[in-house]
């Protein structure tokens, strides 16, 4: 049986002097959860990860792994172990000497740890490697033997300082599947710290999204990006048009709205706090659009527009269509899945139509 | 031709520029060897003139002969001769290099502390303390020493404040004139050499790899030997070189502070140059250090790679 509260954050403040880079957080980690804190820089979220480290203690609250409370625990006595953002490769110790750092109070002889870092070579794919020099280690290389070192120890919680950043982009993007893959074979819980949303959807069970010291939202990649509970998670993951609108009222399940540069809008989806009455924010993502260059049937959610700029990108076109009543145009995706002509000559149209459904258009509050 | 080769030709059009100047700086930009020694040559001068030149006059005097007033010119190993058959010559080498190395071990074991403290404790300012390192060099060398004979001697600080206590009746009389009172002089006057190169190499190590070591199970303690010492392990090899080899031929020192038991090897030579007025013999016993010097910085050097490559 599995622990949902596995690690708990417990109204847990960091202040440092007057600034409170940590404020007052409480939510729990899973057992064997893929978990990652995504915020930008100074959002309080590699705060928290020392915090669960023992880097830093707590100016408030109190954190518990497996239900023992860490306040007053130092790092070396923790059952957590961390994969530093630049690996933190000791450069006088070769790889085998790195990976069995952690091991000379395991209780093992040296046989047993050397088969165990033979083991680990073979888990990141560096069979042999074990007589490198530190030096002669290349990003990527250095980055799984970071892992390796912290994964011998076992520990109950394995922590990422954005472990990924300094790789270059076709390597990270392999090092994401193969760092999810490995997490689901050991069954160790990962809180994974990232400024990049791509990097946490690919790989998390969920996502606590951070700013200024507070949680916004902890969700599910899915949910974070379908339904945004505030605008700031909403403009945060991924790319996104807001629209002022004020609520007329209500029809079945839809609410009526109007609009600018949209008109009359039916809506089916709102976030946290949303208002139900006067002015509100709609939010809608560019490839909930669907663009078409003939005039469509439709009564609500059609705008008629103009293209004011359209970039081809292959497996899908990005435009930007200027509506009458909206200064800002409105980003549109579009998936080329046919192999068409159109999308590249598509500036060649004057008018083209926007629709969307009903619960595309996500109403947030001001 | 047409019009169109024509404007081509005036905007690209290359004089061939044949002055001194541009040739001269042309062979500059060529070769990058030349611009290497063009900047060095001032240094490069002194050193000739400073430094090459005299060790050759040494080296040539060395196997020259004193005939009382004059020098004999012929060509003779007579004074090295004389350095392995005279024991006194060959045990205040010894006994030298042995005050040398104690009074290293003493500095850096000093000196670690110190430059750990900087490092790492201190948080703002560190500026300040590297300067407040530097001031005992605000007062010259001989200064430093006499004071130290102020604070050792049979009349001085250590000894009167003793007597004033009323926990000695009477002064200590072992504290000056001593090989002890050469090595706590000479580890004082050295001690920021040794400071700077171990506070460099303890400043440049990655605070992550300290937290790694943690994160790792290691007790404050047990990191310190781990990571911040062997990593720190060049700065003392550098500090360590910068203290002996300027110990071993001081003679300052030992004469003012060493009496007759502290004397050393940069005594009898400096008394081989003057009052015995034996200019070869002196030449030999300098080469024979600088040639047992280099030996054992050499075989020290080798042995250190050797060893911080055979860990890796």
């Amino acid at each position: 049986m599995l622990r949902d509260d596995y690690i708990a954050i417990k109204n847990t403040s960091k202040h440092f002097g007057s600034v409170k880079a940590v404020d007052d957080i409480t939510f729990d980690i899973a057992e064997a959860e893929f978990f990652s804190l995504l915020g930008a820089s100074g959002c309080g979220k590699t705060t928290l990860l020392r915090m669960l480290a023992g880097f830093e203690q707590p100016t408030l609250g109190n954190i518990y792994i497996d239900g023992q409370p860490q306040a007053g625990v130092p790092p070396h006595q923790r059952p957590v172990n961390m994969v530093f953002q630049n690996y933190a490769i000791f450069p006088h110790l070769n790889v085998h000497k790195n990976i069995a750092y952690g091991m000379r109070k395991s209780g093992l002889t040296k046989a047993e740890v050397d088969r165990e870092v033979d083991e680990m070579l073979e888990l990141i794919k560096l069979p042999g490697y074990g007589n490198r020099g530190a030096h002669q280690l290349s990003g990527g290389q250095r980055q799984r033997i970071a892992l390796a070192r912290a994964l011998i120890k076992r520990p109950k919680v394995l922590l990422l300082d954005e472990p990924l950043g300094a790789l270059d982009k076709k390597l990270r993007e392999q090092m994401q599947l193969e760092l999810r893959a490995l997490q689901r074979d050991v069954g160790i819980t990962f809180v994974f710290v990232t400024h990049d949303q791509e990097e946490a959807m690919t790989m998390s069970d969920r996502i606590a999204v951070m700013s200024m010291g507070k949680v916004l939202q902890i969700d599910s990649p899915t949910s974070l990006y379908e339904v945004p509970k505030v605008k700031e998670v909403a403009d945060f993951i991924g790319t996104i048009n807001f629209f002022d609108g004020s609520i007329k009222g209500k029809e079945g399940d839809a609410t009526v709205l109007d609009v600018e540069g949209l008109g009359t809008v039916r809506s089916t989806s709102s976030g946290a706090n949303a208002p139900t009455a006067g002015t509100t924010t709609v939010a809608i993502r560019p490839e909930k659009f669907n663009l078409t260059f003939q005039q469509p049937n439709v009564e609500a959610n059609m705008v008629e527009g103009s293209i004011q700029a359209a970039a081809y990108l292959g497996d899908r076109s990005h435009y930007y269509i200027q509506v009458p009543g909206r200064d800002a145009p409105i980003a549109v995706a579009a998936q080329n899945a046919q192999r068409t002509m159109e999308a590249i000559d598509a500036d060649k149209h004057d008018k083209v139509w926007l629709t969307w459904d009903e619960d595309s258009a996500l109403l947030l509050n001001n | 031709m047409t019009d169109q080769t024509q404007t081509g030709g005036a905007v690209g059009s290359y004089t061939e520029n044949t002055s001194l100047g541009f040739r001269v700086r042309s062979v500059f930009l060529k070769h990058e060897w030349l611009r290497g020694y063009t900047l060095l040559s001032p240094t490069l001068l002194v050193m000739i003139c400073l430094m090459c030149v005299p060790i050759f006059m040494l080296v040539a005097y060395s196997f020259w002969t004193q005939n009382y007033l004059d020098i004999d010119k012929t060509f003779t190993f007579a004074n090295y001769e004389a350095f392995f058959q005279k024991p006194i010559y060959v045990a205040l080498m010894m006994k030298s290099i042995r005050m040398s190395l104690f009074c290293t071990a003493v500095t850096l074991v000093l000196a670690y502390p110190m430059a750990y403290f900087i490092a790492f404790k201190v948080k703002s300012n560190k500026l300040v303390w590297l300067i407040l390192i530097t001031v005992p060099f605000w007062t010259s060398y001989l200064l430093r020493v006499f004071a130290w004979k102020v604070i050792l001697g049979y009349n001085g600080v250590i000894n009167s404040g003793l007597i004033s206590l009323g926990l000695l009746s009477e002064p200590l009389q072992f504290l000056l004139y001593n090989p002890t009172a050469v090595v706590l002089t000479l580890a004082h006057a050295w001690a920021a050499f040794a400071i700077l190169p171990i506070y460099v190499s303890l400043e440049k190590i990655d605070r992550s790899l300290l937290e790694a070591a943690t994160d790792l199970g290691d007790t404050p303690t047990e990191r310190f030997w781990r990571v911040t010492w062997p990593l720190s392990m060049p700065g003392m090899v550098a500090a360590g070189l910068l203290v002996f080899i300027p110990t071993v031929g001081d003679y300052v020192t030992p004469r003012l502070v060493g009496g007759t038991t502290g004397i050393m090897i940069g005594n009898i030579v400096q008394s081989q140059f003057g009052k015995a007025n034996n200019w070869p013999m002196g030449a030999a016993l300098s080469v024979i250090s600088m040639i047992l010097i280099t030996i054992l910085v050499v075989t020290f050097i080798t042995s250190t790679t050797r060893a911080r490559a055979k860990s890796a």
